[in-house]
């Protein structure tokens, strides 16, 4: 057979386009830039992890310079997709106030929008969350929603015209890892626009397990940021979202409950 | 009544949440240029509107009480 003799194939050349809002983006994996421990360690990290999206926040410039924390002195805009958030926005009305700040930077028109509604778990405030999706959505950003886990809210963000729904495999830089799995699996069974789990990732095998429920991608910063190595976590993250991502698409094995053996029981000696 | 000489001569904006004075006359590019800020590198709202045009900096003279926000890209999840 000749596919025995084909030399192994990269991953992306067995996977689908990833495309969101009709972009075609060369990495399911996606980064934040925040918390790492200096600038250095942030870039060496990103490009350990072959991002192409990477998010930043918007916030006031620091009048008095006492540091440089301009993200853009450091990250080279023309490398990255740059895709400001609205984290830190706890009513809708601001939330939109930040997107459109962050646009008129004039990079993209793209956000992703985080309206939150609790403090102690950063966890999404629905309502609000509807509303500056409908907002953004009718000026003409490709708003990507950070959302809970819930099915019911998923499709009234696709219904708001979001360009792709978020949700949290836990709460935000908690790193506890994939926690309902079922939830996230029928989001993206139920869903059109693509899927693309975002935040609570801890470890590789939290990717890799997330990327098998069949999502489009995965949105992390934390798990990168506050590993002892980045660089190496980033390396392990780019691994393990290709091989869940080539499990999910190869198609697993049934599982049962009893042992069925690998070698033919014919052909025993006597 | 007396002519407000203050006022004449200085105007007190308030930038990111702090008023700091400026020669009376003074433009926002003239505010970026005293902050040695980069136009690129930021992006300024005036009285709550984005100014999405940067050309029109220099000619947007400011005043006593304005409320300006300059705000840029930071490092964020």
């Amino acid at each position: 057979m000749t596919t025995l003799l084909s030399p192994a194939r990269p991953a992306e050349a067995l996977d689908t386009p990833f495309i969101i809002a009709g972009r075609e983006f060369r990495s399911r994996l996606l980064v934040g830039t925040g918390k790492y421990a200096s600038n250095d360690a942030m870039i060496h990290a990103i490009d350990a992890s072959g991002a192409e999206v990477v998010t930043v926040a918007v916030r006031r410039v620091n009048l008095d310079r006492t540091r440089e924390e301009g993200i853009l002195y450091h990250l080279d805009p023309s490398r990255f997709f740059l895709l400001a958030n609205t984290a830190g926005c706890y009513a809708a009305d601001d939330a939109v106030r930040y997107a459109r700040l962050a646009r008129a930077a004039g990079f993209n028109e793209w956000v992703k929008l985080e309206v939150i509604g609790d403090q102690e778990t950063l966890l999404p405030d629905t309502a609000g969350l509807l509303e500056a999706t409908r907002t953004l959505a009718a000026e003409g950003f490709k708003v990507m929603a950070y959302s809970n886990d819930d099915l019911v809210t998923a499709l009234r963000l696709e219904d708001a015209g979001a360009v792709a729904v978020m949700p949290l495999a836990s709460p935000i830089g908690s790193g506890l890892g994939l926690l309902n799995e079922f939830s996230i699996r029928t989001i993206k069974h139920r869903l059109s626009v693509p899927v693309i789990v975002d935040a609570g990732v801890g470890t590789a095998s939290d990717a890799c397990l997330t990327m098998e429920q069949g999502v489009d991608g995965i949105l992390m910063n934390t798990a990168l940021a506050a590993a002892s190595d980045p660089v190496r976590m980033a390396t392990a993250m780019r691994s393990a979202v290709d091989a869940g991502r080539l499990a999910y698409l190869a198609g697993r094995m049934p599982r049962r409950e009893v042992a069925v053996p690998s070698s033919p029981m014919e052909g025993l000696l006597e | 009544m007396s002519d407000i000489t203050v006022s004449s001569t200085t105007i007190t904006p308030v930038v990111n949440g702090e008023a700091r004075s400026l020669s009376a006359g003074s433009t926002m590019g003239d505010l970026l240029r005293t902050l040695a800020l980069d136009p690129q590198l930021v992006v300024v709202e005036h009285n709550r509107t984005i100014l999405r045009d940067r050309a029109q900096y220099d000619a947007l003279r400011l005043a006593t009480g304005d409320t300006i926000e300059i705000v840029h890209f930071v490092g964020g999840g």
